[in-house]
């Protein structure tokens, strides 16, 4: 049975600007626009694109820390709508990890104190002692040593706090993990370390995972299939293999390679797909295919039409995509 | 003679948890056109070492040592003699281009003040001449762009601006202090291309810092690299990334995930960056490394030569590793 799965799913955004009158019209600002997936339990689905992009934004919409449209189905029910007395008892199954490691704890708090915190929202009622005794396992399951869980999040480094927050997502025995940019702010030793951690993780525990990164390389690492947006759309959503091999959606090839390759005769051989120019502003997105004004296949009935998204396996959102090999 | 000689150069910052020692007694030298990538993890020393040669050091950093470019000393110079070399000879281009351009002033008075500054020309053939740059490096429409803000670039085109800036007397020696951390990886691939390109035209020495080896491997000659402000290894990019003959450096380079191969298991080095406060007494990797002798944590060997231009400090024989 499908985990979670989303449906047409937009976050628009309203803006006013300083100096506006009363009575200007607010302007729109559509970050996600009518975006469709779906996950199995289990599955890691990896969303990579550009800043700006859309892809924090689809994961705060889906567990609703942002208004959204559309339908969010988390095991047949849609999140959206639910009231917060509902919405509450599925959230303990959908925790959060996000990119900023220390920005994400309170430094008032002790580890212990922000490690059991989702235990005390979600269930109030249990001992203290039962409280500290989960705690201690979580600690332990992602590297904390006992003797830490009195200190505050100043006194570790960043990885460490990364594990901090990780255990807090982990002891309300959630089904989905969301991992927003996790090893983006740490050093490349670290990282792997993190990374190594949460592939344990969802092994031991079974866990689904909604992982986005700009890094394709860390995204292909750790996901069973990848997503790719623009400007808010989904281009292509396809099985890592598949996608990583021979993707099909000009943006996806151009941003495969421009991925830096660690070894001086692959980069010498390596075909780079230049992308002129800058993302559009998101208030203002070209007609038809919102790429269209960087790809190099972009043709007339791009910007007549837009694309919409294959059906199956590999899906791709363009006109003139590579055939499936 | 090289044209930048950099000789048991040290850095450290009086703090009140005591000094920190970021930089301990490096070497290099970098020769005309060559193209020199420092890579190190955050706290490895890599930025104060730039910093340290332009003499930008904060106040609370003092430099010993010597850093010597076209024979003149730079480590402790009178600012007569930086403000010379600064921008005329070596130009940097930093990591956040927002924060390193004056967001009050317009683009063509920022870049026009380098050239009248160093080369005494005029405003008006200064900010023509920027002008021009600006096209070198790719911004359309650069007459007219320049009179626009900083703030009213994108963050690809800010770094376009650093670097045209930058390039204005055209320096022999560019350091590029992370150039691309902060941008998009298909805007860094653009801004990697024009550093190529303009390397190739104006015939300038690149000493690039990044934490990233795919940056290395794909624009650099040769390869330093660093961990607790000491120099692990040292070598052209071809033999290092095909054979790395430092722990750390080994241990970094299996940690990374590939973009082009499909890897089971990601290799990681346990463990974290040593505390520059309480800087171990002999090779600051040596907590951390699986190779480890009972003499590392006393004694850390000088880099020394171990197979042409290939240069290396540990005490474990290359064979064991």
């Amino acid at each position: 049975m499908t985990l979670i799965e989303a449906q047409d799913l937009s976050v628009t955004f309203t803006l006013r600007r300083e100096g506006d009158m009363p009575w200007t019209p607010p302007r729109r600002l559509q970050a996600v626009k009518e975006v469709s997936f779906s996950l199995q339990p289990g599955e890691t689905l990896g969303i990579v694109g550009e800043s700006g992009s859309g892809k924090s934004t689809l994961a705060r919409a889906l567990i609703r820390m942002l208004p959204a449209t559309g339908r969010v189905l988390w095991q047949g029910v849609d999140l959206l709508t639910l009231n917060p007395h509902q919405m509450l008892k599925h959230r303990a199954a959908i925790q959060m990890v996000f990119q900023d490691p220390l920005a994400s704890l309170n430094p008032r708090m002790t580890v212990g104190q922000i490690i059991a915190e989702p235990l005390r929202t979600h269930f109030p009622h249990l001992p203290a002692a039962e409280v500290k005794a989960r705690v201690q396992l979580s600690m332990d399951r992602v590297g904390l040593l006992p003797n830490q869980i009195n200190r505050y999040p100043h006194e570790f480094s960043g990885g460490q706090c990364q594990r901090i927050g990780i255990a807090r997502a982990l002891i309300v025995e959630p089904k989905l993990l969301i991992c927003d940019e996790p090893v983006s702010a740490l050093d490349v030793s670290i990282q792997a370390q993190v990374i190594n951690l949460l592939a344990d993780l969802r092994r031991d525990l079974g866990l689904a995972m909604i992982f986005i990164a700009h890094d394709l390389s860390v995204v292909r690492h750790i996901s069973d299939r990848v997503m790719v947006m623009y400007l808010g759309r989904v281009m292509e959503d396809a099985p890592k293999r598949i996608l990583f091999k021979s993707p099909r959606h000009p943006y996806t090839e151009a941003l495969l390679s421009a991925v830096p390759i660690p070894n001086p005769a692959a980069e010498r051989a390596k075909k780079m797909i230049p992308l002129d120019g800058d993302l559009p502003s998101p208030m203002n997105p070209p007609s038809g295919c919102v790429f269209r004004t960087r790809c190099f296949r972009a043709a007339p009935k791009c910007a007549a039409e837009v694309p919409r998204l294959e059906a199956y396996d590999p899906k791709v959102a363009c006109h003139f995509p590579n055939p499936v090999s | 003679m090289a044209m930048l000689e950099v000789s048991n150069l040290s850095v450290s910052f009086a703090t009140p948890e005591g000094t920190v020692n970021a930089v301990n007694g490096i070497s290099f030298s970098l020769e005309k056109g060559q193209t020199l990538g420092i890579v190190g993890e955050s706290g490895s020393g890599k930025s104060q070492l730039a910093f340290a040669i332009m003499g930008l050091l904060a106040r609370n950093g003092t430099a010993r040592g010597s850093a010597k470019f076209n024979g003149v000393e730079l480590v402790g110079a009178p600012l007569s003699v930086l403000n010379k070399v600064r921008a005329n000879q070596i130009a940097m281009v930093f990591q956040d281009p927002m924060t390193s351009l004056n967001p009050y002033m317009r683009v063509s008075d920022q870049m026009a003040e380098v050239l009248t500054q160093h080369r005494g020309m005029g405003k008006d053939a200064a900010v023509a001449e920027a002008a021009r740059m600006l096209d070198a490096v790719r911004i359309p429409e650069a007459r007219a762009r320049i009179r626009l803000f900083p703030h009213e670039f994108s963050g690809g085109m800010r770094q376009r601006v650093m670097i045209a800036m930058s390039l204005l007397c055209q320096p022999d020696l560019l350091i590029a202090d992370e150039p691309t951390t902060a941008l998009d990886v298909t805007v860094q691939a653009q801004i990697m291309a024009l550093l190529r390109d303009l390397q190739r035209d104006f015939g300038m020495a690149t000493l690039l810092i990044t934490h990233d080896l795919g940056v290395i491997a794909g624009f650099c000659q040769d390869v330093i690299v660093m961990y607790g402000g000491k120099v692990m290894e040292s070598a052209p990019v071809d033999p290092f990334f095909d054979s790395p003959c430092h722990p750390y450096s080994r241990g970094l380079l299996h940690s990374l995930p590939r973009v082009d191969q499909e890897d089971a298991a990601l290799f990681s080095i346990p463990g974290s960056p040593p505390n520059m406060t309480r800087a171990p007494k002999g090779c600051p990797f040596q907590p951390r490394c699986s190779n480890a002798l009972a003499l590392c944590s006393d004694y850390l060997p000088p880099l020394t030569e171990f197979a042409p231009n290939r240069k290396r400090a540990c005490n474990v024989p290359v064979e064991a590793l």
